[in-house]
């Protein structure tokens, strides 16, 4: 369980990225934080692994406060998928798998053994293993990021915006990639995206973020779409008057006939 | 011609004797700017003032600094020590400027990616951002082992052995063939060098080689582009 207890966060040059929020992502559940630039999602992503440290407040991980834990040891603990997906250019798909176990002492064939399990796990050719990231895909490199995330079998997965650069025929592949690990895995899962379709895909739990760094609503996709707190989260999830949508025969049309969908 | 097959064992000593300068004071370039580098782009105030004191080390002129260093190290003007001390300062004032926009060039993004895997500092320097740097440090070595090189020949005046004593001695006693041979052979040993650190960086650095294949593989086909378009 990851606990944010009243933190916020502001920088030198004033802006409150994240205001005294507080929120609970529970065990093995996937908490999507979901809002547009600015909102501090990514910021909040960051202190649980100590990249950013809240200004006040505290972060705790199974009610340990993560400020009290060694910040190298407590990140060799967590996995993390980044936009991009931040390989290390010089390294193989393979060593880059396996960074994270050797950094904690696994001897390098052994991690390189789990490393080629894994590239099955995330869909990806084994025959890729000797290959540089820029040799792969962008998919293929997304797939790499989460499988380097999951090298070390960690407990929780801090994802941010791992899908937001590659194509949405890709995007919505890795997505259904990453439910069916999370449903063999069951990971605590902190997920961030600015793509609300993504938060509802995704999402045990969902948390909309406003400007500041403020939590709009939280709760289950359901209950959001059923029950948006305010116009602010009408809209951001698409349901304001301009959105409101109607069914034609078996096709969704929105207000000025133009087809969004199908029923199924 | 006839001089330098006469004079064959004089020329490969001076040979020698001239790596034997060059190599050390090489080394030491590099081993002493890769730290003063990282203070320069690890804190950014320090920046302009090391990199103004390696520009002023850079101008002072060879001769006078050969003269004044023993007086600092308290070694004899003569001495090897003195030569390679003199030569590696020059080449940590150049390489310095090159390794600290090598490290800075290396993407954030990486570097805090590898931070959020548990890299430590010391860690992440020597095993993400020094071997990322490596290109441009490699490219900065380069023309620091060409100018060190070329330098040598210098310290000849203080009459220590190199090939800038086939340079002194040919001027003194009028035999241009030795002049040559002394200018040929300083060119001759600056290439070798050069080639040599390019080898070793291929080697050390293999994930660089492919990356220049992909370069040369890919350029002729963009031409073709351009040229079809």
């Amino acid at each position: 369980m990851i606990e944010f207890r009243n933190v916020s966060k502001s920088y030198d040059d004033g802006t409150l990225a994240v205001s005294d929020l507080s929120l609970t992502a529970a065990s093995h559940e996937v908490t999507v934080l979901v809002g547009s630039s600015g909102c501090g999602k990514t910021t909040l992503l960051r202190m649980v692994n100590r990249l950013v440290a809240p200004t006040s407040g505290q972060v705790l991980i199974d009610d340990v406060d993560v400020a009290d834990r060694n910040a190298v040891e407590l990140r060799r603990s967590i996995g993390y998928v980044m936009q991009n997906s931040g390989l290390l250019p010089h390294r193989t798909t393979i060593d880059n798998i396996a960074t994270v176990p050797v950094l904690r002492g696994t001897p390098v064939k052994e991690a390189r053994r789990r490393a080629m399990d894994l590239m099955e796990t995330v869909g990806l050719d084994t025959s890729m293993a000797r290959r540089y990231p820029w040799q792969l895909s962008g998919g293929q490199q997304q797939r790499v990021g989460v499988a380097r995330g999951l090298a070390a079998d960690p407990n929780i997965l801090l994802m941010d915006e791992p899908f937001g650069a590659v194509d949405p025929i890709v995007r919505a592949d890795l997505q259904r990639e990453l439910i069916r690990i999370q449903a063999e895995l069951g990971k605590t899962i902190l997920f961030v995206t600015h793509d609300i379709a993504e938060a509802i895909a995704l999402g045990d739990k969902i948390v909309i973020l406003e400007k500041g760094g403020k939590i709009a609503q939280q709760g289950t996709p359901h209950e959001i779409m059923a029950k948006p707190k305010d116009d602010f989260v009408a809209t951001f999830l698409g349901l304001d008057e301009e959105r409101s949508l109607h069914i034609d025969g078996d096709l969704v049309v929105d207000p000025s006939g133009r087809p969004v969908g199908r029923l199924a | 011609m006839k001089w330098v097959l006469d004079n064959v064992g004089t020329i490969t000593d001076a040979t020698w004797a001239h790596l034997w300068l060059a190599l050390p004071a090489i080394v030491i370039s590099f081993v002493v700017a890769i730290p003063v580098a990282w203070v320069a782009s690890r804190f950014r105030r320090s920046r302009f003032t090391l990199l103004l004191i390696a520009g002023l080390i850079y101008a002072i002129p060879s001769l006078p600094l050969f003269i004044i260093l023993p007086l600092i190290l308290g070694t004899s003007v003569r001495s090897l020590v003195n030569v390679i001390a003199a030569l590696g300062l020059y080449g940590v004032a150049l390489m310095v400027r090159y390794a600290a926009d090598a490290l800075d060039a290396v993407s954030p993004d990486t570097v805090l990616a590898a931070t959020a895997m548990g890299y430590g500092p010391l860690r992440r320097f020597f095993g993400v951002q020094l071997p990322l740097a490596g290109p441009a440090l490699l490219a900065g070595l380069r023309v620091v082992a060409v100018s060190t090189v070329s330098l040598v020949p210098v310290s000849a005046l203080l009459g220590i052995n190199s090939l800038g004593m086939l340079l002194t001695d040919g001027f003194q006693r009028d035999i241009f063939a030795e002049v040559l041979a002394g200018i040929v052979a300083t060119v001759v040993v600056a290439v070798a060098v050069d080639l040599g650190l390019v080898g070793l960086g291929q080697l050390l650095m293999p994930w660089w080689r492919l990356t220049m294949k992909r370069s040369a593989k890919r350029s002729p086909v963009e031409d073709k582009q351009v040229v079809t378009a």
